[in-house]
């Protein structure tokens, strides 16, 4: 397994903790947890950004991989 | 008219007389009990009964005598309900028996209580040692009250120091097969939503004795059959177990990869993902 699809296995957990925080957030009543849930939602897809970036580096170094 | 038809008139006519008198008085009675209140009770029982046996012949004296017991009451708790001193004659007054871990012998005295009495109603409250008990208090209805020194409290989160997570009570949304639609929008969801997550876990809904979803959202299920295996909802701590792993991972990445750029950005992203479950701690696992 290259280092690109490693990373972008991170990214799809992310993502998937991302998606559940925000159900949570949308059934959520108390005012200081749906606060809490979407801060940490709203962190979580910054560092999926940032890693995003990293694979665009990671396949444009090794693009024989790209797509894996 | 037979004695027997003559009883069973009375008898009906004053169970429903009682009833409703019983209930104009209130709900206090049941829940405490002070003596003037057993004496209340006693006295409204034994004329209704006498009444209804016809005992008492004239049955116009006997319902004057129930209406006075029971709207004197009714009178004197209206009263005790404005004035501090009606409520200390009626009720009685809460007495300190052990005050900063010292009995207070007179009190006792004074509520007529023995040390052995004393020592067992400090048991009912799992207090076996009088050394730990940091103060007790005689209540009007009889029981004691004991606030335990603080070092022989329980463990609360505060006393150790853990943040909680505020949960709200959950909703219970199915029972005995129906859905119940109020509890359902109360929790913004509706039974669609609820049809997909019996679904999910493979129940069908006649099966379901009781179904209550917590705060966000998760469903706990008890069936009808209990030889289905219903799983528990593990979404919180899937989801915590999952953000440490990613953590892990970006620290991972940070120390195999040689380009110093990235490394500081792995080891960014892996300590904003350590500040976040620290944050969601709380909330997903306790």
């Amino acid at each position: 397994m290259t280092v690109a699809s490693q990373v972008k296995q991170t990214i799809a957990s992310l993502k998937g903790i991302k998606a559940t925080l925000d159900t949570f957030y949308h059934v959520e009543q108390n005012e200081e947890n749906r606060q809490l849930l979407e801060n940490s939602s709203q962190q979580i897809s910054q560092v999926i950004d940032r890693l995003e970036n990293r694979v665009k580096v990671l396949e444009y170094e090794e693009p024989q991989y790209k797509g894996f | 008219m037979p004695e027997w038809l003559n009883i069973l008139i009375r008898s009906l006519g004053l169970f429903a007389l009682t009833l409703l008198l019983v209930r104009l008085m209130g709900k206090r009675q049941t829940s405490q009990l002070t003596l003037f209140d057993l004496i209340t009770a006693i006295v409204i029982g034994v004329v209704a009964a006498a009444l209804s046996l016809n005992l008492i012949e004239n049955l116009g004296n006997g319902l004057v005598a129930l209406a006075v017991w029971t709207l004197l009451p009714i009178g004197i708790y209206l009263l005790a309900l404005k004035y501090k001193t009606v409520r200390n004659i009626i009720q009685g007054k809460e007495a300190v028996l052990i005050n900063h871990g010292k009995v207070l012998e007179d009190k006792l005295l004074e509520a007529r209580f023995t040390p052995e009495d004393l020592l067992s109603q400090l048991r009912r409250k799992n207090a076996f040692k009088v050394a730990d008990v940091e103060f007790a208090m005689l209540e009007p209805d009889g029981e004691v009250s004991v606030l335990l020194k603080k070092q022989n409290q329980p463990f609360t989160p505060s006393s150790l120091g853990l943040q909680v997570n505020h949960e709200s009570v959950p909703q219970t949304v199915m029972l005995d097969g129906v859905m119940l639609d109020e509890p359902l929008t109360a929790m913004g969801l509706n039974r669609n939503w609820l049809h997909t997550e019996l679904e999910k876990v493979g129940v069908t809904p006649e099966n379901v004795f009781i179904a209550q979803v917590d705060s966000v959202g998760q469903l706990y299920l008890d069936l009808f059959d209990d030889a289905v295996l219903v799983p528990q909802p593990k979404t919180k701590e899937l989801a915590y177990a999952t953000l440490k792993k990613c953590q892990a991972d970006c620290e991972m990445y940070a120390l195999s990869t040689r380009q110093p750029k990235a490394k500081k950005m792995y080891s960014e992203c892996a300590e904003e993902l350590d500040a976040v479950s620290a944050e969601l701690k709380p909330l997903l696992k306790r």
